[in-house]
């Protein structure tokens, strides 16, 4: 059956209509469309979003699959609503050439579940010292858009500089792990009260911010565009409020995790809260959700870094940093930005959708759910409330952070160009 | 009756004076011809240091045996850890073999909390001291040093150190001494200044319950006791200070220094001390100079933190981390 009726969707969480998708694309939006030819899917008033965008996952292949495959790393996109990841580059060997990015993209096409666009590094190896073949990867199957060393900051500001100019041949963007390496020589978590106490390496607030700052600055004078990637500080906010309002072309992320847990949580040793950047004070989660709000910072990615059990069983100098998110990301945004009121679903779909796609390019994403329109829709449950339980996770790996915690929202419905890829809370 | 000894911080007041307490009846025993207990006879404790520590693990050693438990001594060091086993996997090996008490030393902060609260082993966990976190039997034998000093052998028993001034000097930033000395001095009453160049001091200090100075020199005459904490010579490649004659004029205790304090003021150092930078030999072969004396106490303490953990009837140890949030 190649048409599929949604009846009953509050789209973008407006008033309740139906949406009829015919083949790959949606044919119509409108109320009491006919449901003649087509399957139905009852939304009652569940609420429809274009197919959400993440323009910063880990999918580890190729060379940790004991983490995570492109195949199951789609999956897991396709059970959170997402019909678009942007895969990091920092896997083994580093996507760093036109022949691993093309792997990747191609994995990504086989998997059926998601669109996988592949993130070149910026430098070769990722080791911040050559620019790695930047056009070639763009020229490449995959079509490159979007460059980062990822993991790393590319800290040599004559490098970053030269990013910046050569990607603006191909209207590239580098999108920037903000870290100051030596200012974070030894860091476990975030420096402050917490980690004095814990006798944990700090991690200041300074060593993101004074690259972010940096970073506009060589943006501005290059005329290029730079995106940082999860901001985690009040400060790199007021940064990029700042290099917005003198029209620097410099755009944002964040992710769900730095929008609720706070380096409290570190208290307990538990490397499921190890992640870089660290997990930072409760003023900084505030300034960061209020920068989501207000549009200083564009978007919600989801930095999925999934991890095998034995890099987190361990002592918490051992453990890896990182946590899964693709599969919970709706879930915390919905607990952190709409429960509070600082955003409505159309808010949540240009964070989650429509701007991460405009960043990175992706074609066919980030579309408005309307006649014409390539039918790449997520439906919500918004209604429903329950804990987390990661055994029932398409990831591969388990290290999230919310392990029984109670989180509202459900994905129940992902249609990627107009084939449901999860249907009822299942993959198909 | 808890079970761990993690922390400094997880003692209570009477937790700690009951450790004092009973280390005083320990302590006997090594006055005694045969230095010997039968108390844990038949428990097994395991010294797992993934540190090198000889002073320590030595001290925890002759504790156990003089409370004749069976003692295993672990070294990662050629160990099967050295080949990549993690943790728990070592862990739950020497678990497996029956072991009642597991003495930790590890240079990752938290890794005892993690070994007595992730449910890898049943066994009671003790810190030995955990990367630049915490050191609590070093606390509470500095403690047992200072109220046998301050207050006086027989007649600190049962009381603590309320209204004493102690300063502690050096490099506070790395020091897991330090760290657990504000934590039990504070506990026990104490008023405790911490002085260092601000560089050697954490971020977050203010908030610690003690005070912070910069200038040893207006702090020595109301302290009754003064602790240097050893300064590491790499540290200066790092830039904490600029050069270690620097740091001797400011911050190191001499003769002319030492004669600022009140005569009954003591001079007290965790071992092992860099003589010529952090303190001078005249002020460490004096006769105010604690580092013997604590060396001794190390072993009374730690007799007594096993005894109560492991063979006592009243509960010592308290075990107040906040539960872990999944």
């Amino acid at each position: 059956m190649s048409k599929t009726l949604i009846r009953g969707a509050k789209v973008l969480g407006g008033e309740p209509q139906d949406v009829l998708i015919d083949g790959t694309v949606v044919e119509a939006v409108g109320t009491n469309l006919s449901a003649e030819g087509a399957e139905v899917v009852e939304a009652d008033g569940k609420v429809l979003l274009p197919g959400l965008v993440d323009l910063h996952t880990h999918l580890r292949e190729p060379g940790r699959e004991d983490s995570e495959t492109v195949l199951t790393g789609t999956r897991a996109a396709a059970s959170g609503g997402y019909t678009n990841v942007f895969a990091m580059a920092n896997t083994f060997p580093v996507a760093d050439t036109a022949g691993v990015v093309e792997q990747v993209w191609r994995l990504g096409q086989e998997s059926g579940y998601c669109d996988v666009q592949p993130i070149g590094a910026v430098t070769v190896g990722l080791e911040g010292a050559k620019l790695a073949e930047l056009g070639a990867m763009h020229e490449s199957a995959a079509g490159v858009t979007v460059f980062s060393d990822d993991g790393k900051c590319v800290h040599d500001a004559v490098i970053m500089r030269r990013a910046l100019e050569y990607v603006k041949a191909f209207n590239g963007v580098v999108a920037q792990h903000a870290q100051e390496p030596r200012l974070t020589e030894g860091a476990q978590m975030n420096e402050g009260v917490v980690s004095a106490e814990l006798g944990l390496g700090g991690w200041p607030a300074v060593a993101e911010e004074s690259v972010i700052a940096r970073d506009v600055l060589l943006a501005e004078h290059v005329g290029s565009r730079v995106h940082i990637c999860h901001l985690s500080t009040a400060g790199s906010v007021e940064i990029v409020r700042w290099a917005k309002s003198r029209g620097i072309d410099v755009t944002a992320e964040v992710t769900p995790h730095h929008l609720l847990l706070t380096d409290e949580l570190v208290r307990s040793y538990n490397p499921v809260y190890k992640v870089n950047p660290p997990l930072r004070t409760e003023r900084d989660v505030m300034a960061l959700r209020e920068a989501l709000a207000d549009g200083t910072i564009d978007i919600v990615a989801t930095d999925h870094a999934p991890h095998p059990h034995e890099d987190k069983d361990c002592e918490w100098a051992a453990a890896a940093m990182g946590m899964v998110g693709l599969e919970t990301a709706l879930s915390v945004v919905q607990e952190t930005m709409v429960d509070t009121g600082l955003l409505d679903w159309a808010g949540v779909a240009d964070r989650m959708s429509f701007k991460p796609a405009k960043i990175g390019q992706a074609t066919g994403h980030g579309r408005p759910v309307s006649a014409g329109e390539p039918a790449n829709l997520t439906l919500v449950d918004a209604a429903y409330r329950g804990q987390v339980d990661p055994a029932g996770f398409a990831s591969r790996s388990r290290n999230t952070p919310y392990e029984g915690r109670e989180l509202p929202g459900r994905v129940t419905h992902t249609w990627l160009r107009g084939k449901a890829t999860l249907v009822d809370g299942k993959l198909t | 009756m808890q079970r761990h000894l993690i922390s400094a911080a997880d003692l209570t007041r009477d937790d700690a004076v009951l450790i004092l307490d009973t280390a005083e009846e320990m302590a006997r025993v090594a006055d005694r011809p045969i230095k010997k207990l039968p108390t844990l006879r038949g428990r097994t404790v395991v010294n797992l240091f993934f540190e090198d520590s000889t002073r320590t693990r030595i001290s925890f050693e002759a504790a156990e045996k003089r409370l004749s438990a069976d003692v295993i001594n672990f070294t990662a060091k050629g160990s099967s850890v050295s080949k990549g086993e993690s943790l728990k996997d070592t862990a739950q090996t020497l678990e497996a073999m029956g072991v009642d008490a597991v003495v930790i030393r590890h240079s990752a902060s938290g890794a005892p909390y993690r070994l007595a609260t992730s449910g890898w082993i049943d066994a009671a966990v003790v810190n030995a001291g955990d990367g630049t976190h915490q050191h609590p039997t070093q606390a509470l034998l500095d403690a047992f040093t200072m109220r046998r000093r301050l207050v006086g052998r027989d007649a600190g028993l049962g009381k603590d150190l309320d209204g004493r001034r102690i300063t502690l000097v050096g490099d506070i930033l790395h020091s897991r001494v330090a760290r657990s000395n504000v934590d039990l001095l504070h506990t026990l009453g104490a008023e405790v200044t911490l002085v260092a160049p601000p560089t050697l001091l954490p971020v977050g200090v203010e908030t610690w319950p003690c005070e912070v100075s910069y200038d040893l020199d207006s702090t020595l005459p109301k302290s009754d006791a003064v602790m240097l904490l050893r300064v590491q010579r790499e540290r200066m490649n790092a830039a904490f200070f600029p050069t270690e004659r620097e740091y001797s004029r400011r911050y190191g205790l001499d003769g002319d220094r030492m004669a600022k304090m009140p005569d009954h003021a003591i001079v007290m150092h965790p071992g092992p001390m860099v003589r010529g930078m952090e303190i001078t030999a005249e002020v460490a072969d004096s006769d105010r100079c604690t580092v013997v004396e604590q060396v001794a106490n190390g072993v009374s303490i730690r007799m007594a933190v096993l005894y109560l953990l492991l063979g006592g009837n009243e509960p010592a140890v308290s075990h107040a981390r906040p539960t872990e949030e999944k």
